[in-house]
């Protein structure tokens, strides 16, 4: 049910009723907007001091540098997270009842996990000298299971005349796989394939908290670096900076997964 | 020496801190979710506007920077005052209602659209049919995806100990750092009270679902 289902073709009145609505709204919301920058400003956070850290060659190489390494660590855990959650997908779809129960156990415990839980533990228990490692190995684990089970049902959504025609010109298994299965599944697994990249992506500022010198780390850096100036420290550009850097990275993603929607 | 019993009462405080943060945000995030799902589907176009700026903003941004810029901003604007605590409920809040409100509007556009057309040839308004016609049965078809959320919140809460709200998180972090415990068995106590967690919350949804379900 699309929206203007709910109400009716609006009168002359209803017109006029949401139009005051609709200036209402509108003036509350930028009311809003401008009394956060009104306090932002009152509170010293525009100050040329601040923000000036940001004009130098050198601080743009560290945020190139801290992005690169968020990318990079999003590309490994992106790629591993990919080939587990193919191994699990296919090792629960198995004929064996051991190999399905095994892998649903991995995949069930996984997802049941939280993400830092996991990487608390990794950092702590394996990787205190490379926290990277913890990240991704974190990352992979939870997403892995996650991906298993979007491919897992997308495969599950086909058409079981599919496989059964398979079956009966003689292909085997393995072949029924992939060369009919997956084909098919791929178009529709791939909007919620790219979503949960979108996850991952967003996840990697875990490593935030575990000190690694991904994107997030980086800007917190910078904030405790830049002397403050009239007693007011550089938090709040940081957050403005790094933020939109994140939102329009995590965007960009989300917008191959619209636009892979509409091409399936 | 035993992880559990030594630090029983770290434990209890820590599952506390846990469960209170899940449910104070889940409450927020459904009470904010369903009015910006209102907000989406309402005839005016700039809550429609406002509905899906906070939707595309708050799925894009990652929940670390999310409370950094909770923690942070909020007492740059004159928020003072406010504990760690509920900080964390309101940066957890946000973010999973633009995921609720993507389910509750979801459940929406499934119920049959006879529904909304018979209540607006009754005479109904846009807020009666809405309220009383269509989001009752959208809450069927919401319950299964709101469930899968709220245990994501849940274990989304662990991110707050980074926060200095005491949690089972921050619980993990000072064993881990005291020394003398078997950090896997810290892990399996510690995964083992986030497992009793998602699995009330998973069984309370299982049994909305079932008071709720009629045959259609």
């Amino acid at each position: 049910m699309s929206g203007n289902v709910l109400y009716d073709v609006p009168g002359p009145r209803a017109r006029a009723r949401n139009r005051l609505y609709g200036v209402i709204a509108t003036a509350a919301l930028l009311g809003l907007v401008a009394f956060t920058v009104y306090r932002l400003n009152d509170t010293g956070q525009f100050q040329g001091g601040l923000w000036s850290v940001y004009e130098y060659a050198d601080t743009q190489q560290r945020i190139v540098d801290g992005l690169l390494t968020t990318l990079k660590t999003f590309a490994v855990a992106a790629v591993l997270s990919l080939v587990l959650g193919a191994v699990l997908a296919t090792a629960r779809l198995s004929d064996h009842a051991p190999v399905r129960w095994a892998a649903t156990t991995v995949v069930e415990f996984f997802r049941a996990m939280p993400l830092l839980i996991m990487i608390f533990l990794l950092y702590a228990a394996v990787f205190t000298s490379a926290p990277m490692w913890a990240l991704v190995i974190g990352l992979t684990l939870y997403n892995g299971s996650v991906q298993a089970e979007i491919f897992r049902s997308g495969i599950n959504a086909i058409p079981k005349g599919q496989s059964e025609a398979a079956y009966a010109i003689g292909l085997r298994k393995t072949q029924v796989m992939t060369t009919v299965l997956v084909p098919q599944g791929v178009r529709t697994m791939l909007p919620s394939i790219i979503s949960q990249l979108v996850v991952t992506l967003k996840d990697t500022s875990l490593g935030f908290i575990i000190l690694y010198e991904e994107l997030l780390f980086v800007g917190k850096a910078f904030a405790q670096q830049t002397p403050p100036v009239n007693g007011v420290y550089a938090f709040i550009p940081m957050v403005i900076v790094f933020g939109s850097i994140y939102i329009l990275l995590c965007m960009a993603l989300s917008s191959v997964a619209t636009w892979a929607q509409r091409r399936v | 020496m035993n992880v559990l019993s030594d630090n029983f009462a770290m434990f209890r405080e820590g599952f506390i801190g846990t469960v209170e943060l899940t449910a104070l945000s889940a409450l927020l995030a459904l009470v904010l979710g369903t009015l910006v799902a209102g907000f989406r589907v309402s005839p005016v176009p700039a809550l429609r506007v406002f509905g899906t700026a906070w939707v595309t903003l708050l799925r894009n941004t990652p929940l670390v920077l999310l409370f950094l810029a909770v923690t942070l901003g909020l007492p740059a604007l004159g928020l003072k005052g406010w504990d760690s605590f509920w900080l964390a409920v309101l940066a957890l809040g946000c973010y999973t209602s633009a995921f609720i409100c993507e389910a509750v509007r979801s459940g929406i556009n499934a119920v049959p659209v006879g529904q909304a057309e018979a209540a607006r040839s009754i005479g109904m308004t846009f807020r009666q049919t809405l309220t009383q016609i269509v989001l009752p049965q959208a809450s069927r078809t919401a319950i299964p995806p709101v469930g899968s959320l709220l245990i994501a919140l849940a274990k989304n809460t662990a991110i707050a100990s980074g926060f200095n709200v005491v949690e089972l998180g921050s619980v993990q972090k000072t064993l881990n750092a005291a020394a003398g415990y078997d950090i896997y068995v810290i892990f399996l106590w510690i995964a083992l009270c986030y497992i009793i967690i998602t699995f009330t919350i998973s069984g309370l949804f299982r049994l909305l679902e079932n008071r709720l379900a009629v045959a259609r």
